[in-house]
């Protein structure tokens, strides 16, 4: 049985439309347009246990709003889930105690209190058993590099420390289940990357289900085996990476360097299946179809011309995928 | 841990953290103080120009003033979460992360600062009430100490409803309304004399709609050892705070409605 099981989620806000100016304001006070906003339009899905999944879409497309109703937090207008047994949003207390979520935008910690203390806190909310609340905060210190952290109030740290320190509090109750909301978010590279390993050994040491939502691709292609695109409160694609980059176009990137640029200039690289992108002084790009072109060909072709002295296939980078995908729902930020 | 030994977790970290910020308590405990300290001089005015008060001296109006005061701030003390909530949590979005910890929302609340600052209410209150009883002679017998006790406690549980609708407004209007102001400020100043001065359809409000004088002026009748001039019997008078109690059954069930409504809102 998948983890979590998503059949038919819908959820439509009703916001009162506003009337521009400070007239506006005064009729709204009496009078109110009522707008229905469908923030998810029926959506499935499953997920099964030890899957780390990334979740993208535009801003408004209604990813929050899936986490939030899975999270328990709030009621969806149709539909049903099951998260391990559970419904989120009728057994709340019994459904939260058991999964973790961290929002990149907002930490869960105390903002006064040191970080060790917000964690002794947690210990008590959760109820967490003496024994394994030590070994998950000191494994969880060790592998986050909190130690030098422990006593600084949450609000003094920086925010790669803060993501650090909320990720290690969400996991003190060992849930199997966590919800990733941007995690990394305005973090510096080096922070982005230990949150990446972090999150990887997790999934993969502990099994801990990961369900994640950032608008950052590399996260995507560094973690996630499968990904959902949602878009207008609809998912448009739910497979591997992979199968997400062939959706959109089945385009590789050769890149060619010669020794000088009269030799790139020479050049040709016309044809089927291939056409030439950018001639940058003795670096060529070629964008070619595998399907149509494979890249032996399309390199014996090359050799043919010239000598090259290196060469490289590139991967179009995912952001385009996606935009692309994008444009063709036609979507735009609400 | 269970719930109440969670709350004073609560409390306690909210302790240490407002004694880090000295003066700032210092300020607002002597505020509070000076607040109360100008009431009690208002009533002395008062009585100082017409000597009684429909048949009440100014001791025993006291009583009812200092004992009023002492269980607001101690309602106030405890429901400083609430108070705030509309502020600190819903325009904030972080009611969120209330409803992400597998705790009651109240109980959270509740835990959410022990404002020390009330301090300043508290302390007069009580010294009031302890000038009042020694000024009117009264026995020092268990069961009336036992009656005023009960008497406050069903009364912080009254203040302590009074602040959690408060909150549950703010689930509609975002903001905390100052409309309840009229009942806790409102309320204290009204409870701070005795119920027969008031038009009867004030009275009426008071027992039946927001049971103020049901924690207030009937128990202190009892404990002060006066017949009623309203004719209510000692038996009424006793079990009258029983009504706090209830009252805050009622707004924590209206409490859940609105925390239903903010999950399927989301705002």
């Amino acid at each position: 049985m998948p983890q979590i099981e998503v059949r038919g989620l819908a959820k439509t806000f009703r916001v009162a439309e506003r009337l521009p100016g400070l007239a506006g304001a005064f009729r709204g006070l009496f009078h109110r347009r009522m707008r229905d906003v469908h923030a998810l339009g029926g959506i499935d899905f499953d997920i099964e246990r030890g899957e780390l999944v990334g979740y993208i879409g535009p801003n408004g497309a209604g990813k929050s709003t899936t986490i939030k109703i899975l999270a328990g937090i709030l009621n969806p207008t149709a539909g049903t889930s099951r998260v391990d047994g559970l419904t989120p949003w009728r057994d709340r207390r019994r459904h939260v105690a058991r999964i973790g979520v961290v929002f990149g935008q907002r930490t869960q910690l105390w903002w006064d209190l040191p970080v060790i203390e917000s964690f002794d806190l947690l210990r008590d909310i959760y109820r967490i058993p003496a024994e394994a609340y030590r070994d998950n905060r000191d494994r969880l210190i060790a592998l986050m590099d909190l130690e030098p952290l422990l006593d600084v109030p949450v609000r003094q740290l920086s925010l790669g420390q803060r993501m650090r320190s909320d990720l290690a509090a969400a996991l003190l109750h060992g849930p199997s289940l966590l919800f990733l909301d941007e995690p990394t978010i305005g973090l510096d590279a080096v922070s982005k990357l230990a949150i990446r390993d972090f999150v990887r050994e997790l999934n993969r040491d502990r099994q801990v289900t990961v369900l994640l939502t950032t608008h950052d691709m590399d996260d995507i292609e560094a973690l996630c085996q499968r990904v959902m695109v949602i878009g207008n409160g609809r998912i448009l694609v739910d497979g591997s990476v992979a199968a997400l980059r062939r959706r959109v176009r089945n385009e590789r990137v050769l890149v060619v360097d010669y020794d000088s640029a009269g030799e790139a200039g020479r050049v040709d690289a016309e044809g089927e299946g291939v056409r030439l992108v950018e001639r940058d002084a003795s670096r060529v790009r070629i964008a070619f179809d595998p399907d149509r072109i494979p890249a032996a060909t399309l390199i014996g072709a090359l050799l043919a011309q010239g000598t090259p002295h290196d060469l490289f296939i590139e991967h179009p980078p995912i952001e385009q995928t996606v935009a692309e995908l994008y444009a063709e729902h036609d979507m735009r930020e609400r | 841990m269970n719930s109440a030994a969670l709350l004073f977790r609560y409390l306690a970290i909210s302790l240490r953290g407002q004694l880090q910020y000295r003066a700032s308590f210092l300020m607002a405990a002597l505020g509070n103080l000076l607040n109360c300290l100008i009431e009690l001089a208002g009533i002395w005015v008062l009585f100082d120009r017409f000597g009684n008060l429909s048949g009440w001296s100014f001791a025993e109006v006291a009583f009812f003033c200092g004992t009023i005061n002492a269980t607001y701030a101690i309602g106030e003390l405890l429901a400083t979460g609430f108070d705030q909530f509309g502020m600190l949590y819903v325009k904030t979005g972080d009611f969120d992360r209330l409803l992400l910890r597998p705790r009651s929302t109240v109980l959270q609340l509740a835990g959410h600062e022990l404002s020390l600052r009330r301090l300043g209410r508290l302390l007069p209150g009580i010294v009031i009430v302890v000038a009042a009883w020694t000024a009117l002679d009264l026995p020092l017998e268990a069961d009336r100490v036992a009656l005023l006790a009960f008497a406050m406690a069903g009364g912080v549980a009254f203040f302590f409803a009074l602040m959690v609708l408060q909150a549950t407004m703010c689930f509609w209007t975002t903001e905390s309304l100052e409309l309840m102001n009229i009942l806790t400020y409102g309320g204290v100043e009204t409870a701070s004399y005795p119920l027969p001065i008031y038009h009867r359809l004030f009275r009426r409000f008071f027992t039946f709609v927001v049971p103020l004088a049901c924690i207030g002026y009937f128990p202190i009748v009892a404990v002060l050892g006066v017949d009623d001039p309203l004719g209510t019997s000692r038996m009424f008078q006793v079990a009258a705070p029983l009504a706090g109690f209830a009252f805050l059954g009622v707004a924590i069930g209206v409490w859940h409605l609105g925390a239903r409504r903010y999950t399927s809102t989301g705002s």
